[in-house]
């Protein structure tokens, strides 16, 4: 038996209204099937369920206001049956916590950095904060992901065999949602989000900053040539020439790919780009863009374009909303040449891209003009130092020069 | 389509109809026809490359990045068409 709970999707995020089941008891589900539409600060996401099973029981009515990690639903797995004796276990209230992301049990997958030294222990980054709040020793407990990694439901059941279940009541999940919310209140609601992720980051998270110029001639050129090859609904848009460098740069330099959660750096295998997007009525959404490093030109366009398309129509899934790894801002097209990002807190960096611009340029004793970028790097201090972001621009460079061989 | 002849009257309330679909706030009453469209409209590359392709569906008109700087003002791209389609 399992328990679905509200997600978090961002840093931001403290509740959300429960606008529609997609499933009932006795449906089945697979890990990443579409349970729910949530209405959020940032439109109605449609939530997705986190492992196989069955679903046994709905325990949220649609319009109810659920604060983040209030049960939902309960699950039982496909295999074992349901024992029909088990009282409702509900493990010690997990007090939702509105500043703390929770990475969601899709990331079970990325675990802590691959340079397992000795006897390191593989733990999912949900599931270290788990036990650290349930007081579970993580050495007790025994890992059932991949590579014997350690996940949530690991957690949650060392914490059900460790202590007999308090009759303690969860925070009531049940609290009556306003009227259908209207444009001002949902700008309001965005407004707050933004405030209190960006409040918090420039609290926490010691920003350095650098920058570099890159020469855009190569990469512009191939782009021009692609282009005149494709219709114009396949066209490619330079953005994504500079999600993929970005992708491709964090491979060579993966330190920048990660979160800060309990005063370590956690770097993620997967490398999910949370691209800002702009929406007309005012706010940002920085939904992800998931493996940008695996997907070619063609695919990342059309991610970019689904993504753009569903942001703006507030239509986003969950997992978009909450794996980021690190956050990619351009702004050149409203003509400004630098930025200077704050950070998505847990993620420890944010790449922000200016306007192409033709400038001077010297190479090689030659003076000429040449179509040139400004990329910054926003990064967290406590997770890396400005040599290994010098490291990341250099990279970012040199994969941008070598946009043909990407 | 392409055996009536369009008024440069019909290409303008095209144009207008496709871009207030990207920018349902735009106030076309008062908009200069001869100022940068898409910073009046706060028009990005993506929401311009969608007009692009909104433009070719109705008039059949797949226009090169390297024509993209013609395309400033509304009334550029009213001429930009014309020449196109005649």
């Amino acid at each position: 038996m399992s328990e679905y709970r509200m997600p978090s999707l961002g840093a931001d995020m403290e509740a959300g209204v429960l606008v529609e089941w997609k499933v009932k008891p006795g449906d089945h589900v697979k890990r990443g099937d579409i349970i729910a539409d949530v209405e959020t600060d940032k439109g109605i996401i449609e939530v997705e369920v986190f492992e196989d099973g069955v679903i046994d029981e709905i325990l949220i009515q649609p319009d109810t206001k659920v604060p983040v990690g209030a049960v939902m639903a309960l699950l039982h797995s496909d295999v074992t049956r349901p024992e029909p004796a088990v009282t409702v276990e509900r493990a010690t209230p997990e007090p939702p916590h509105p500043a703390e992301p929770q990475p969601t049990g899709r990331q079970a997958v990325a675990v802590s950095p691959a340079r397992t030294n000795g006897h390191r222990i593989r733990v999912s980054p949900i599931a270290r904060k788990l036990a650290a709040e349930l007081g579970i020793d993580l050495k007790t407990v025994q890992g059932t992901g991949p590579n014997g990694a350690i996940n949530r439901e690991d957690i949650e059941r060392a914490a059900a065999l460790k202590e007999k279940p308090k009759a303690e009541a969860l925070p009531s999940p049940v609290e009556a949602a306003g009227q259908p919310s209207t444009i001002a209140d949902f700008q309001t609601g965005m407004r707050r989000a933004i405030a209190a992720a960006m409040a918090r980051a420039n609290r926490e998270i010691p920003h350095y900053y650098l920058e570099t110029q890159i020469d855009m001639s190569r990469p512009l050129r191939w782009l021009e040539e692609e282009n005149l090859k494709r219709p114009i609904k396949d066209r490619i848009l330079p953005a994504v020439l500079l999600i993929k460098a970005v992708a491709k740069a964090l491979t060579d330099v993966p330190e920048l790919n990660g979160y800060w959660l309990d005063d370590q750096l956690q770097v993620q295998e997967a490398i999910h780009i949370g691209f800002a997007i702009a929406l007309r009525q005012g706010g940002l959404v920085t939904p992800a863009l998931h493996h940008a490093d695996l997907k070619s030109f063609d695919e990342l366009m059309a991610d970019l374009r689904d993504l753009i398309t569903r942001t703006r129509a507030g239509r986003l899934r969950s997992s978009e909303l909450s794996d980021a790894t690190v956050t990619v801002t351009s702004l050149g097209d409203r003509g400004v040449e630098k930025v200077y990002g704050v950070i998505y807190p847990p993620q420890v960096a944010l790449v922000g891209f200016g306007k192409i611009m033709e400038q001077p340029w010297a190479e090689r004793g030659m003076l000429g003009l040449r179509p040139v970028m400004t990329a910054t790097l926003a990064g967290d201090h406590r997770a890396t130092d400005g040599l290994k972001g010098a490291q990341f621009l250099e990279a970012l460079t040199q994969r941008l020069q070598e946009v043909d061989k990407s | 389509m392409r055996t009536m002849t369009i008024t440069e009257a019909d290409l303008q309330s095209t144009i207008f109809r496709l871009l207030g679909q990207i920018a349902p706030e735009a106030d076309f009453e008062t908009l200069d026809l001869n100022v940068d469209v898409r910073e009046a409209l706060d028009i990005d590359s993506f929401d311009f490359l969608n007009f692009l392709i909104a433009l070719d569906e109705v008039y059949g008109v797949d226009i090169p990045e390297t024509d993209y700087g013609k395309l400033v003002s509304v009334e550029d791209i009213v001429q930009y068409l014309q020449a196109r389609i005649a």
